[in-house]
């Protein structure tokens, strides 16, 4: 069922993680992410391995959950999986020899590395986004975007406009079951048929989703006109973004990955 | 003869095996006859529109069987598809499932997908169309230019196009005003009339009920709390009222009056029946 798609879903929690500033989680998913793509070895991928399992740990977020929300991306994993495999190309012999399939030990190798690398990477923006509300992720994006308003970068809106995309999408998924359910009702089949013939059933779906989309947008501008809303000039925030002693150690913890992956490097290991 | 639906032991959990893992429905038990009026009611949450989805199976049965003329209907794919066209399913506010060009195709959609011909369609469309007072003219009209009392009518007649043995309503008149409101009652009662159908309706007016229903339904917390006549029901206002629901305003009326030392009955719950007692009492010299 689409209800069951966990992708930018967020659970409630009062932990350590949950409590960081989201600027503080923002700026670190991305040193996360630079120490991935600087990690070479098993030991530096141990580190960033290491640091993933402590703050999912602190925040009491189940493997499970971070392994589920990668279900849709395994063709692409598999995929890339394969590929490194069979064109990766080593200097010693070959382990296997068949025909114009030759995998090398490097192959092997690199295609674990790349598997584990963007496990690492979507378990770790997952991370980001079970631990943050989507409020609170735009409030510190647009904290952190907000020098671009220098250049004249719309970045109020842009904000704005992410928070009320992130969140439509439950309400929007919920609206696309209800009709799906209508339409069955009156008998719709989307289960049969060749690919024509079921691109075709979604019109059923699709013409009253966007109708309703735009009705439910046209409500919420004026919503929003009728309690003064008048773009980013001068609003204040409910919730004012302040760093604490938590983000510090946060900090600490971030440098020191970053910092260990870049002397792993440099030696080679 | 089987009833036309039984429910047995119906029970259904959302989201199983998740965190959020809830109850909707347990152990829910009723029949409904050919041609008789069903009203379901109950508090929000109370699980109505998860035990209506399983009568045309939209929604498969944790654990539980539903019956239609005996058989049960997950017994093969094919039935449970020739299910939905035999237990009509209208959902709250059924207007935002409309796409079509024109109200006429729209209506055609359920008689389509059944697979008849051109000719029948065209029949069942019009028959339809004249259940719920659409005109010819309003017909070739985008269902989107319509109003929204029209719009709910052309989804109703929708689902009446394919004819079916048992119209189920999820509030049909939700967000429509008075008028509306008894002109869809008045189409719904003339298509149970003329199919000899069996209807069941969810709703939230205790008038209406009082007024249309053969049998009530009462829902609370998933588990069916009573079933009864309107009269039986409405007995217990105070139980109603505990689980949030209440009895017809014309009954607390006329409980107030009795309260107050008027010899007036204490089972009146239409409007129609009210009318009567209190023209009873004023001939009676106040002593009805």
């Amino acid at each position: 069922m689409l209800k069951d798609i966990t992708l930018g879903q967020y659970f409630p929690g009062n932990t350590l993680v949950h409590r960081l500033d989201p600027r503080t989680k923002l700026i670190l998913v991305v040193v996360y992410i630079v120490a991935l793509f600087l990690a070479k070895s098993f030991l530096s991928y141990g580190l960033v391995l290491a640091f993933l399992v402590l703050a999912a740990s602190i925040s009491h977020i189940k493997p499970k959950a971070l392994l589920s929300g990668m279900k849709p991306l395994m063709i692409i994993i598999v995929f890339t999986g394969l590929l490194n495999i069979f064109y990766t190309t080593g200097d010693d012999a070959p382990i296997v020899n068949w025909w114009i399939i030759k995998i090398y030990k490097a192959g092997l190798i690199a295609a674990f590395f790349m598997i584990l690398r963007i496990m690492l990477l979507i378990s770790g923006t997952f991370l980001l986004t079970y631990t943050t509300s989507p409020i609170a992720l735009t409030d510190g994006l647009e904290a952190l975007m907000s020098p671009l308003k220098k250049i004249k970068v719309p970045v109020h809106e842009l904000a704005m406009m992410m928070c009320i995309a992130l969140r439509f999408i439950p309400t929007l998924i919920e609206e696309t079951d209800k009709i799906i359910s209508a339409q069955k009702a009156r008998g719709a089949d989307f289960e049969t048929g060749n690919l024509f013939r079921r691109a075709k059933a979604l019109v059923p779906i699709l013409v009253p989703l966007f109708v309703s989309a735009f009705r439910r947008a046209d409500e919420l501008a004026t919503a929003m006109e009728c309690r003064c809303y008048h773009g980013g000039e001068g609003r204040t925030k409910l919730k004012v973004l302040k760093y604490g002693k938590d983000d510090a150690i946060a900090f600490l913890a971030g440098i020191l990955l970053l910092a260990g992956v870049i002397v792993l490097r440099t030696f080679g290991l | 003869m089987p009833p036309v639906i039984e429910v047995r032991e119906l029970t259904h959990s959302y989201s199983v095996g998740t965190p959020f893992e809830h109850v909707a429905i347990e152990h829910v038990n009723f029949t409904a006859e050919a041609g008789e009026f069903l009203a379901l009611i109950g508090h929000t949450g109370s699980g109505k529109s998860t035990l209506i989805q399983h009568l045309n199976g939209l929604l498969k049965p944790n654990s539980g069987t539903v019956l239609f003329h005996g058989e049960d209907i997950w017994k093969d794919k094919k039935f449970t598809r020739t299910i939905r066209s035999k237990v009509g399913l209208v959902f709250q506010y059924p207007e935002y499932q409309l796409f079509e060009e024109t109200a006429f195709r729209d209506i055609a959609f359920g008689p389509k997908n059944m697979g008849l011909s051109e000719a029948e369609i065209r029949q069942r469309v019009l028959r339809a169309a004249s259940f719920v007072g659409l005109t010819d003219r309003l017909l070739e009209k985008s269902p989107f230019d319509l109003s929204g009392g029209q719009k709910r009518r052309v989804a109703i007649a929708g689902v009446i196009a394919m004819e079916p043995e048992v119209l189920i309503l999820d509030e049909p008149t939700a967000g429509l005003d008075a008028k509306g409101r008894q002109e869809i009652l008045s189409n719904i009662r003339a298509y149970q009339k003329a199919q000899n159908a069996t209807i069941i309706m969810v709703s939230h007016s205790m008038e209406e009920v009082a007024e249309l229903a053969d049998r009530l339904i009462v829902m609370k917390n998933g588990r069916v709390d009573a079933i009864g006549t309107p009269s039986e029901i409405f007995r217990q206002a105070e139980h109603l009222r505990a689980i949030g629901l209440g009895a017809p305003q014309v009954t607390e009326v006329f409980r107030l009056l009795r309260e107050k030392g008027l010899e007036l009955p204490a089972d009146t719950y239409t409007l129609a029946y009210a009318v009567k007692a209190l023209c009873r009492f004023r001939e009676g010299g106040g002593h009805a």
